[in-house]
C-alpha cells in the first residue's frame, strides 16, 4: 500500500508499505477514504517531538471502511464507514472512565504524559498513521464511530480532530453567557474554538493571527473580530487590555502552541535551537492577556518537559489552567448533532485537496502558508 | 503508608458548587471510590503480544496493552533511545537524547536509501515543488543563501593551506618549547635526587 514516510526534518515522502495487520484481538483494519495534514503534524515535520523516527507514518485525521475485525471486535462490522477519533484509548482504564480518552493508560508505553495518537511520534505510542490506504485501528470496540448517513465525508473527517479540539478548547475555557473570549491563532483549530465560543454565550470573540488571509476566513466563518498581531498593534497584551476596558479578556484560548510566532527570543530558543518545548509565544500572550481570576484554555501542542515550566505536560496530563488533548469520543454525540443540524459546517474550512503522492508538497505548503492554504485534505489513491 | 481520609461532608461548604451543570468543563465521574486509588484496578484489555522491542516509559511498570510498532529502535540511534528511557520523562535525560537519536536516525535512513540503492530526491521530499510554484522568489532566496554559505565554507576549508600550515608549525613550535623546558627541569631534578 502506498503511505507517507518520514524521513527527517521537512523532508517525507510516499512509499510502498506493507499492509497493516491484526496485532490485537480488538483491532480493526481500516481503508483511509479522506486524511488531513493536522497544524500538529507540522511539530513533526519541523523535528520538534522528541523520538519521531524515520519510516514512520503520520496522519491522526482520517475517516475510513472497516476491511477487517479482530477476533474481540463485536461493536464494528466490516464495511462500515466510521469516523476515528485521532486519540487511542481503550475505555477501560482509570482516565478513560473518567471521560478522559486522550489520556488513556493503556494504549502508550513509552510516555505516561500523553496518551496515545496514530502517526504521532514514539512519544505518543508508536503507531503508524492515517496518511495512508490503510491503517490499523486498535481498541475498534469504542473509538470509531459509525458516520450517520447523510454526512458529508469532508464533514466527518473533521470530527476526528479540529472541530472537537475547537469545541474543548471553549469547554475548557468555561465560558459564561457575555463573557469575552480571546483567541490566540487563527489556524483550523482556532477557527473552530472561535465558532465554538458562541455556542458557549460568548458576548464578544476577538481573534489574533498574523495572515491576514487566515484573519478574513475567520471573521466570516465564526463571525467575530479579528485583528493582525504584526499590523494592528505593537503589543497584543496590552492590545488586548486597552479593547476589553483595561481588564483583560474573561477567556483566552490558546490555539498555537509550539510554532508560535511573534518573539525573535522565543523563536530562536524554541523553534530555532530547540532549547525549550517550542516558543512559548501564544502561552505567554494568553496568561498575560486575561483577566485576573480569569480562565486559560490551552489546546496549543508543546513538546514535552524541557521548558521552563512543562507546559506541554499541563496539556497532555489535563492539569490546571485547563488543557489537554482533546477527548474526541465524549464530544462525538453533540458535534454530530450540531453538523447534522447545520450549527457547524466544518467542511468550509477546506481550501486544499491534494493527492497522498504529492504529501511532500501539501506538508510544504500548509507548513509555509502558501496558496492561503487552511485547511489541506488527502485524497487516497484507493478513495478516488 | 497509611491514607488520611477526611470525609468530605465535613469540610464547611462542601459541594456547594459541585453542580456539573454549572461547570462543564471537567470529565466527571460520578463516584470516586478508595479502590481506584489503589493503581491498576481495572479490567486490563488482553495484552497485545510482545514480539518487538518496546521501549517503555519508566514511569510505568509495564508495557500498555496495546502499542505501536511503527519503527522499532535500531542502529546507534536505537542504542541512544535504550539509554534516554533509563529516564523518568521528568529528566533531560530522557528527552534531549531522544533528539540527538532522531537527528543520528535521519543519517541512518540516508546510509539505508543508499544501501538499497536508492538515492533520495531531496527537492521533492522538501516538497520545493510547491513552493516552486506558490512562492518562487522565497525558495530563490533561501536556495541562494544556503549556496552562498556553503561555497563560502568550502573555499575558506579548502585555501589557504601554506598559511594554515605554517601557523600549525608555530603552535607546536611554541608547544615543544614548553616541553624542552619541562624536561629540562625534570632533568634537573633526576640529577638532583642522585647527587643527594
Amino acid at each position: 500500500m502506498l503511505a507517507m514516510d518520514y524521513r527527517g526534518p521537512k523532508r517525507v515522502r510516499v512509499t510502498q508499505k506493507p499492509m497493516p495487520e491484526i496485532k490485537h484481538p480488538e483491532d480493526a483494519i481500516v481503508r483511509v477514504t479522506r486524511s488531513c495534514i493536522c497544524g500538529s503534524d507540522l511539530h513533526l515535520y519541523n523535528g520538534n517531538v522528541p523520538d519521531t523516527r524515520v519510516g514512520t507514518t503520520f496522519g491522526h485525521e482520517f475517516v475510513g471502511e472497516v476491511v477487517e475485525i479482530g477476533s474481540e471486535v463485536t461493536k464494528l462490522k466490516v464495511g462500515d464507514h466510521v469516523i476515528v477519533p485521532f486519540n487511542i484509548s481503550c475505555g477501560k482504564c482509570h482516565f478513560c472512565k473518567q471521560g478522559l480518552y486522550g489520556n488513556c493508560h493503556e494504549s502508550n508505553p513509552m510516555a505516561t504524559a500523553v496518551g496515545a495518537i496514530y502517526g504521532y511520534s514514539h512519544t505518543a505510542g508508536g503507531f503508524h498513521g492515517g496518511q495512508a490506504e490503510y491503517v490499523r485501528v486498535p481498541y475498534a470496540n469504542l473509538n470509531p464511530t459509525v458516520i450517520p448517513p447523510g454526512m458529508d465525508l469532508d464533514d466527518a473527517v473533521l470530527l476526528t480532530d479540529v472541530v472537537p479540539t475547537g469545541y474543548q478548547a471553549a469547554e475548557m475555557a468555561g465560558i459564561q453567557p457575555g463573557n469575552t473570549v480571546v483567541v490566540f491563532g487563527a489556524g483550523p483549530v482556532g477557527i473552530m474554538a472561535a465558532k465554538s465560543a458562541w455556542l458557549f454565550g460568548a458576548g464578544r470573540v476577538i481573534v489574533l493571527d498574523k495572515e491576514d488571509y487566515r484573519l478574513e476566513f475567520v471573521r466570516n466563518y465564526a463571525p467575530c473580530e479579528a485583528y493582525n498581531f504584526e499590523k494592528d498593534m505593537q503589543d497584543p497584551v496590552l492590545f488586548i487590555k486597552k479593547i476589553t476596558d483595561w481588564m483583560g479578556a474573561d477567556c483566552v484560548i490558546d490555539a498555537v502552541g509550539a510554532e508560535a510566532s511573534g518573539d525573535v527570543m522565543q523563536t530562536i530558543t524554541g523553534r530555532k535551537l530547540l532549547l525549550q518545548a517550542g516558543s512559548a509565544t501564544a502561552i505567554h500572550w494568553a496568561i498575560n492577556s486575561v483577566k485576573k481570576g480569569g480562565i486559560v484554555s490551552v489546546v496549543g501542542v508543546y513538546g514535552p518537559t524541557d521548558n521552563l515550566v512543562p507546559i506541554g505536560n499541563v496539556l497532555n496530563k489535563g492539569l490546571t489552567i485547563r488543557g489537554n488533548q482533546t477527548a474526541v469520543k465524549r464530544h462525538l454525540p453533540r458535534l454530530i448533532e450540531h453538523v447534522m443540524n447545520g450549527v457547524i459546517k466544518p467542511k468550509e474550512i477546506i481550501t486544499h485537496r491534494i493527492p497522498l503522492e504529492d504529501i511532500a508538497d501539501g506538508y510544504r505548503m500548509f507548513s509555509d502558508k502558501l496558496d492561503n492554504c487552511i485547511k489541506p485534505v488527502l485524497m487516497m489513491p484507493t478513495a478516488r | 503508608m497509611q491514607k488520611h481520609v477526611i470525609d468530605p461532608k465535613s469540610v464547611p461548604g462542601w459541594g456547594i458548587d459541585a453542580d456539573p451543570e454549572n461547570d462543564p468543563t471537567y470529565p466527571m465521574k460520578p463516584h470516586r471510590t478508595d479502590l481506584e486509588e489503589q493503581g491498576y484496578n481495572w479490567e486490563r484489555p488482553t495484552q497485545q503480544p510482545i514480539d518487538v522491542e518496546i521501549l517503555h516509559s519508566n514511569e510505568r511498570p509495564n508495557v500498555t496493552a496495546v502499542f505501536g510498532t511503527a519503527s522499532p529502535p535500531q542502529g546507534l540511534s536505537g542504542i541512544i533511545r535504550r539509554w534516554a528511557f533509563r529516564w523518568s520523562e521528568n529528566e533531560y535525560n530522557h528527552w534531549l537524547p531522544l533528539i540527538l537519536a532522531d537527528r543520528v536516525n535521519v543519517v541512518e535512513g540516508v546510509l539505508e536509501d543508499l544501501a538499497h540503492g536508492k538515492f533520495p530526491n531531496i527537492w521533492k521530499e522538501k516538497g520545493y515543488n510547491a513552493s516552486w510554484k506558490h512562492d518562487r522568489t522565497s525558495l530563490i532566496l533561501r536556495l541562494s543563501a544556503f549556496t552562498a554559505v556553503t561555497a563560502g565554507l568550502v573555499l575558506w576549508l579548502t585555501s589557504g593551506d601554506d598559511d594554515k600550515g605554517s601557523r600549525k608549525k608555530k603552535k607546536n613550535k611554541k608547544k615543544a618549547r614548553y616541553y624542552d623546558e619541562n624536561e629540562y627541569y625534570a632533568d634537573d631534578r633526576y640529577y638532583d635526587e642522585n647527587q643527594y
